[in-house]
């Protein structure tokens, strides 16, 4: 009996093979037949200039009383500055996840909103007070803003393969390393409220660990991709766990120990939590060795153990977490963070809408406490928003992450991808009392020049993994492994019964 | 790769699911507590935004918001001044005292019962606005009660005896409240820090929160307590010149070695006339210090008046005492210790048959719309004596004012009862002058409580110092319409 052969359902929906073609003006290789995804993000990057654009109108509505066209110049002029990154990935990255780079656009833009909302207050009270008004940092961060996408057009441009990044493994430890090391060197180095993060050129300062933290994921996952064999199975087992010769482990332990030692002397708590999260990880999931994560999690609590009496700043941020409304600690040690969270339970559920609250009433409202303002003019409506929009971030970093060919760039994707959802983590429940207050910014949001740079080359990459996952396959050779055709003509086989 | 960069995936959503549900809890489990947090200046800050209901005394606005032009909307004046601050407190940036604390929520429009204008004004798109607080003071009396206290340091309290409304509360020293209503924080702090470093205390409510001796006001609560066990204002009771304590070597004399009656006996009614040491010492120790005490309690001592938004001190009748210590209790000396108010309260209750109302000071709430959201109707605390004892205590109370120690409180046309007090508290001070009484002692109006810290400044009797400023206010009370 023969049997016509089933039509296999097709894995995409068929579609017609030039839709790319409408975008023939952008640039956009010719020879590759895809889906359109570039089309899909153009269309949610008009949804996040408009959102940003409705933020900037609902915000003059409430600072003078009406409209101008100026706001639409500013929200086209926002939307135009993200549409030339959009044109870069048609060019460089055309397979790529279109959610990626609108989310970005989406938090970038309620970002400088609250930022220039936070200078609109400042300028008010220094009129007030009769001080001379402070200078826009709203403009200093759309300088950054537009230094953000020229470095992520540069990444996609630049790095046309990631796996040539494991090619630099040695070169760019080394120079992450030196880069945290940079802001200690006195001359260049500044310090900026207790930490000496910062690097100091004329107005700007730069914080280099944004940087050093790519760099050093770099060697990271290269450096296991090349050795984890050995971490996995070459190892002597002692008490049921793996332990991997010193030898092998040698530079990995020098790469983090420097790291977290240079941080501790800087009194950088966040940037400690996230560079050793992201190692953790990194080394988990390149042995898929549970012993990894549980060894790290007790060198954790023992490196915190040691360090809670010998560190007088963490001592501080704890009791601070812990007792935030005990005694003096609300005009004290927990005077921001109390602050903060009266500035959320001002907003409730639905905000007090954008320049109608007082965000202004937190310290740093604008770079750690952003989310603080958010919460506070934005309402927990507006606060799940931007947290699903960061989930949203991790979930396709780590699609681009599974769906990899290889290693390394498994290990990137997935490094990079959880250190922006640990940074989120550490950040956000910081400011909302979950966990001790660290110094770290919102990526994309808050103010400050390095962390939105770093934080778009970090998309840029993900992108770049992406891209190189979801392209088509090498087409299969013509002829098939088997012909259905064949095994239907041939007899049907007798089976036999003994 | 792929298994454990899944797990890692979903630590990070659980991370996320964590804040998720911080921000839940955060900005709506959380959020009452949060406001009400004693540093979070955001509440109040946050009303200044809005038109705060005005708080009246009589026709008069004794606490209104105007608009403003700096960087709040609107702001607290105090027309008065000075003359009412101790009950409509202050409205600062950062906090609020008084009335202004304690009706908050009514002024601030955040009340439940303002909700009908506030879903109006939701669709007018109107700011919410607060509700208008009517006190039951009467700017007549209270004008007279401060100035006849004048500079002195002291506190009158005047009731309305039937119905327990505050008709005049004053205290002296106090404050203007318009300075620390400033919205500029400096001017505000720098008014605040000078208040609080007065030795004179005037943020200090001295009519609620101040305990003094009450000194020979007290024989009214012995006598009451004496009537109550079944004496007659003119049984003639003990009244030596000296009254030996016992179990002590102490002596009790009678102020300034007078003779009461006839240097051993005295009626009751002229005992309190002359207001006799020795006759209510030795009354005292006969009645013992449980009926004192429990007389004293059916008044309000030993607690507070329930409702009141005033901050309140409790006024102390100690407890057990010896015969040497009961015998000084009972003219108002050892540990006795009293507020204005709970004495002008004691009077009341004599003045109204014995039935005791309980005291209030805010009498309506208005709507921004001025329409009546609730009244406060007077309520019977309880009744401390019968009506046969209020009345004797009456007529003894006359003749203290007709005969008797509290001469100055005359009132031409009208018959007044009370009571004078000698209280001292100290070797080397003035004992402090009191008054307490009411009028007319037939169809009584007005009941009053009057203290006199050290007299002034000049030593003096009770009589001397503090029944004209009792007589003013009487007047005052008596006079309106």
């Amino acid at each position: 009996m023969t049997r016509p052969p089933l039509p296999l359902p097709p894995l995409r929906r068929p579609r017609p093979a030039d839709l790319t073609a409408t975008f023939a003006g952008l640039p956009l290789p010719r020879d590759i037949n895809l889906p359109p995804y570039r089309r899909r993000e153009l269309t949610l990057l008009i949804y996040a200039g408009v959102l940003a654009t409705s933020a900037l109108a609902a915000l003059t509505l409430a600072d003078v009383g009406q409209l101008s066209l100026g706001v639409l110049t500013i929200g086209l002029g926002f939307f135009c500055l993200w549409a030339m990154a959009h044109i870069a990935v048609r060019r460089f990255a055309p397979a790529a996840d279109p959610v990626l780079l609108p989310v970005v656009v989406a938090l970038n833009g309620l970002g400088l909103v609250m930022i220039y909302r936070l200078d609109l207050a400042r300028s008010e009270a220094a009129k007030q007070a009769g001080r001379h008004i402070p200078p826009s940092a709203a403009q200093v961060q759309l300088v950054w803003t537009l230094l953000a996408m020229i470095v992520f057009v540069l990444v996609l441009a630049l790095v046309r393969d990631h796996r040539k990044l494991a090619r630099y493994a040695y070169t760019a430890g080394l120079a992450g390393i030196v880069g945290l090391m940079l802001p200690i060197v006195p001359g260049i180095g500044t310090s900026i409220n207790g930490a000496r993060l910062w690097l100091r050129v004329g107005p700007f300062s730069f914080q280099p660990s944004e940087v050093s933290k790519i760099l050093i994921l770099i060697f990271f996952a290269a450096y296991l991709v090349n050795k984890r064999d050995v971490l996995t199975y070459g190892s002597p087992t002692v008490l049921g766990l793996k332990i991997p010769h010193a030898r092998t482990l040698g530079p990995l332990l020098v790469a983090w120990l420097a790291s977290l030692g240079i941080l501790v002397v800087q009194n950088d708590l966040g940037s400690s939590l996230l560079f050793f999260g992201m190692f953790l990880v990194v080394l988990y999931v390149a042995t898929e060795r549970v012993s990894w994560i549980l060894s790290g999690l007790g060198l954790f609590v023992a490196g915190a153990v040691l360090a809670y009496p010998l560190f007088g700043h963490v001592q501080i941020r704890v009791d601070g977490w812990l007792h935030a409304f005990d005694g003096d600690n609300p005009s004290s040690t927990s005077y921001q963070l109390v602050q903060g969270l009266y500035g959320f339970a001002a907003g409730g559920i639905s905000g007090t809408g954008l320049g109608q609250g007082h965000p202004q009433k937190v310290p740093f409202a604008n770079t750690d406490f952003i989310m603080a303002s958010l919460g506070e003019e934005l309402g927990l409506t507006g606060v799940m928003a931007i947290l699903t929009m960061y989930a949203l971030l991790v979930l396709r970093g780590m699609r681009a992450a599974l769906g990899a060919k290889d290693a390394f760039g498994k290990l990137l994707a997935t490094g990079l991808s959880f250190t922006l959802g640990l940074q989120v983590f550490v950040q956000v429940g910081g400011v909302m009392r979950l966990i001790p207050l660290t110094g770290l910014t919102l990526p994309f949001v808050s103010y400050g020049g390095s962390s939105i740079v770093a934080n778009a080359a970090i998309i840029a990459l993900l992108l770049r993994v992406s891209d190189s996952a979801r392209r088509a396959p090498e087409p299969p050779s013509e002829a098939p492994l088997f012909d259905p055709g064949a095994v239907s003509e041939s007899p049907t086989q007798v089976v036999k019964t003994t | 790769m792929n298994r454990p960069a899944r797990r890692v995936a979903v630590v990070c959503m659980v991370l996320f699911a964590a804040l998720l549900v911080n921000a839940n809890w955060l900005q709506v489990g959380q959020v009452h507590s949060l406001k009400t947090e004693p540093t979070n200046g955001r509440q109040i800050t946050e009303r200044l935004e809005r038109e705060r209901g005005s708080i009246l005394a009589g026709d008069v606005e004794i606490a209104r918001s105007v608009a403003s032009n700096d960087q709040y909307k609107y702001q607290r004046q105090y027309p008065a001044g000075s003359l009412y601050a101790d009950v409509t407190g202050y409205y600062t940036l950062f906090t609020a005292a008084g009335l202004e604390r304690s009706q908050d929520v009514f002024l601030s429009g955040d009340d439940d019962r303002l909700l009908a204008s506030r879903v109006t004004g939701l669709f007018t798109n109107q700011q919410r606005r607060g509700g208008t607080v009517l006190t039951s003071l009467v700017p007549a009396v209270q004008q007279a009660a401060a100035q006849a206290l004048g500079d002195r340091r002291g506190a009158v309290v005047a009731l309305d005896p039937k119905t327990g409304a505050v008709l005049a509360m004053v205290t002296s020293p106090t404050y203007d409240p318009s300075p620390l209503a400033s919205h500029t924080e400096k001017t505000a702090t720098d008014a605040y820090g000078v208040l609080s470093a007065d030795k004179a205390q005037p943020l200090l409510n001295r009519a609620t929160q101040q305990t003094y001796p009450p000194g020979s006001t007290f024989k009214l609560i012995t006598a009451a307590a004496a009537l109550a066990a079944g004496r007659h204002p003119d049984d003639r009771i003990a009244a030596p010149n000296e009254l030996k304590l016992p179990l002590s070597t102490v002596t009790l004399p009678n102020f300034d070695g007078e003779t009461c009656g006839d240097g051993q006996t005295d009626t009751l009614i002229h005992a309190l006339t002359i207001s006799c040491n020795t006759a209510f010492g030795q009354l005292g120790i006969d009645l013992g210090d449980d009926a004192l005490r429990s007389q004293a309690e059916a008044f309000g001592f030993n607690t507070t008046f329930p409702d009141l938004p005033v901050s309140q001190a409790r006024s102390v009748f100690p407890s057990d005492l010896d015969g040497a210590q009961t015998a000084q209790s009972a003219i108002g000396q050892y540990n006795v210790r009293v507020t204005p108010l709970q004495m002008a309260e004691v009077v009341a209750a004599i003045a109204n048959g014995g039935t005791e109302m309980k005291p209030y000071l805010v009498s309506e709430l208005r709507g921004p719309d001025k329409r009546t959201i609730s009244r406060t109707s007077p309520k019977e605390l309880g009744k401390p004596i019968s009506g046969d004892v209020a009345a004797e205590l009456t007529t003894m109370m006359e003749s203290v004012v007709t005969a008797g120690t509290g001469r100055k409180a005359q009132i031409d046309g009208v018959t007044v009862a009370g009571k004078t007090g000698t209280a001292e508290h100290g070797t080397d001070v003035a004992p402090h002058a009191w008054f307490v009484g009411f009028a007319p002692a037939d169809n009584p109006k007005v009941a009053v409580a009057v203290i006199v810290e050290d007299g002034g400044g000049e030593v003096g009797t009770g009589g001397a110092i503090a029944a004209p400023v009792a007589k003013q206010v009487m007047q005052a009370a008596l006079d309106r319409p």
